[in-house]
């Protein structure tokens, strides 16, 4: 089926990139669902993703709502391509392992906890109530992946070693949690949106305390990778979406 | 702003009692009035309006909860609803009836605490054992076998239990 032009207005963007980051990293957990390393994981895994995915259900609806193009839920997260994709980059890494999947949630969910308790302000009301809801579900993401990541460090050397090599994998994706655009600095004036570099102290406390007992340190800022928001992505994105999209492309509108 | 007759408040209150015992599919002891996720109920020229509210966002009970109202309230004879899942103000487990905390316990779910805070980022729980009603408790798993509950053992009875989790 052929993909959809959406019409962009700053706010439509802006949530469109919530709701791709929401859903992508959804979509990463859900391919856990039958591998993870034991029945408790298989659900908490499940779990997680099941609360993204709902969180990328609400925006899907409310950015449907402000392109006013008839454009549902369904239309944004089967019918646009990779390039129309808004998400962080972090999100779309491929699971790798445990300890990958694990850290690739702490960075995010250290993030997104904050992010969502200060849009719980937003001038935005539909934006403030998902807000509300989705900051409980991250507080729980946080602390399952931080107790996680504490584990897997101050664990065996080899638990040790690969979630040392997981953070210094992914930290070049951290950066664009905190980049502002044209867009982001217009949804930021009206009140709409909070400003992010106001959350990094937040998220670098957060991530400190966890590192500390996990006995890792934060890796050194680097180079960083970015243009997701700009839908310019690693080459994992166009194979997830692949899979995702499949059987809506293959048979449009299909229902069961 | 719904004006309403005498007659449409008596219809109002048959809605929500109607509306009010359908059962949570997951939880089938606690109804959707117990669990507070009944929001409101209007009667106006529209028809019958009923707004309900998931406890998480991605709850997979709530097309069937809403499917449900509607057949309990065309079988009373009051016709089809308009059934809308409101998000604001987010649901919280402080909106659980005393009743219903009452029969998740009797049916062996610990039950969540009263206007519990938010939880620090290593926090640590007392969560009361609903076989045996011992404090000396510990988590299995944070996630349990619905969103909204994570698996328990408790040390005193030895038996393991489902706890509504608090938010």
């Amino acid at each position: 089926m052929t993909s959809i032009r959406v019409t962009e207005t700053p706010l439509v963007t802006y949530v469109l990139r919530r709701a791709d980051d929401a859903l992508v990293l959804g979509h990463r957990l859900s391919e856990w669902c039958g591998k993870a390393p034991v029945m408790e994981e298989e659900m908490a895994l499940a779990n997680m993703g099941l609360d993204l995915i709902g969180q990328a259900r609400a925006l899907y609806t409310y950015a449907g709502e402000a392109e006013a193009q008839g454009h549902d839920e369904d239309a944004f997260a089967y019918r646009r391509d990779e390039r129309a994709y808004r998400n962080l980059l972090l999100v779309e890494q491929p699971n790798g392992d445990f300890a990958l999947t694990m850290v690739r949630q702490l960075l995010y969910a250290a993030y997104a906890d904050p992010y969502w308790r200060a849009m719980m302000g937003s001038s935005d009301p539909t934006l403030a109530a998902i807000a509300a809801k989705a900051e409980k579900e991250m507080a729980y993401h946080l602390r399952h992946s931080a107790e996680w990541v504490v584990r897997l460090g101050d664990g065996t050397e080899e638990s040790r070693r690969r979630t040392g090599r997981a953070l210094a994998q992914l930290w070049p994706f951290t950066g664009e949690l905190f980049h502002t655009d044209e867009i982001e600095r217009e949804m930021i004036m009206s009140g709409v949106a909070v400003d992010p570099a106001t959350l990094r102290d937040t998220w670098c406390r957060t991530l400190i305390e966890v590192l500390d007992r996990a006995t890792l340190k934060i890796p050194e800022d680097g180079w960083m990778q970015s243009g997701g928001r700009g839908g310019r992505h690693s080459e994992h994105l166009g194979h997830l979406l692949a899979e995702l999209q499949y059987l809506q492309r293959t048979i449009p509108g299909a229902t069961w | 702003m719904v004006s309403q007759a005498p007659d449409s408040a008596a219809l109002r209150d048959d809605v929500w009692r109607i509306a009010g015992a359908v059962q949570d599919p997951e939880i089938p002891v606690l109804t959707i009035a117990d669990l507070g996720v009944l929001r409101d109920v209007r009667v106006n020229d529209a028809g019958i309006e009923v707004d309900i509210t998931p406890t998480y966002c991605g709850c997979p009970a709530m097309t069937t909860i809403a499917l449900e109202i509607a057949i309990a309230l065309e079988r009373a004879g009051l016709g089809r609803p308009t059934v809308k899942t409101v998000l604001s103000p987010a649901w919280t487990t402080d909106w659980m009836s005393d009743e219903g905390r009452a029969k998740l316990k009797d049916y062996g779910i610990a039950p969540p605490p009263k206007g519990a805070g938010r939880r620090a980022l290593f926090g640590i729980e007392q969560v009361a054992c609903p076989h045996c009603g011992a404090t000396d408790t510990a988590p299995i798993a944070e996630f349990g076998s619905t969103a909204c509950k994570a698996l328990w053992r408790c040390n005193a009875c030895r038996e393991p239990f489902d706890y509504f989790k608090c938010h």
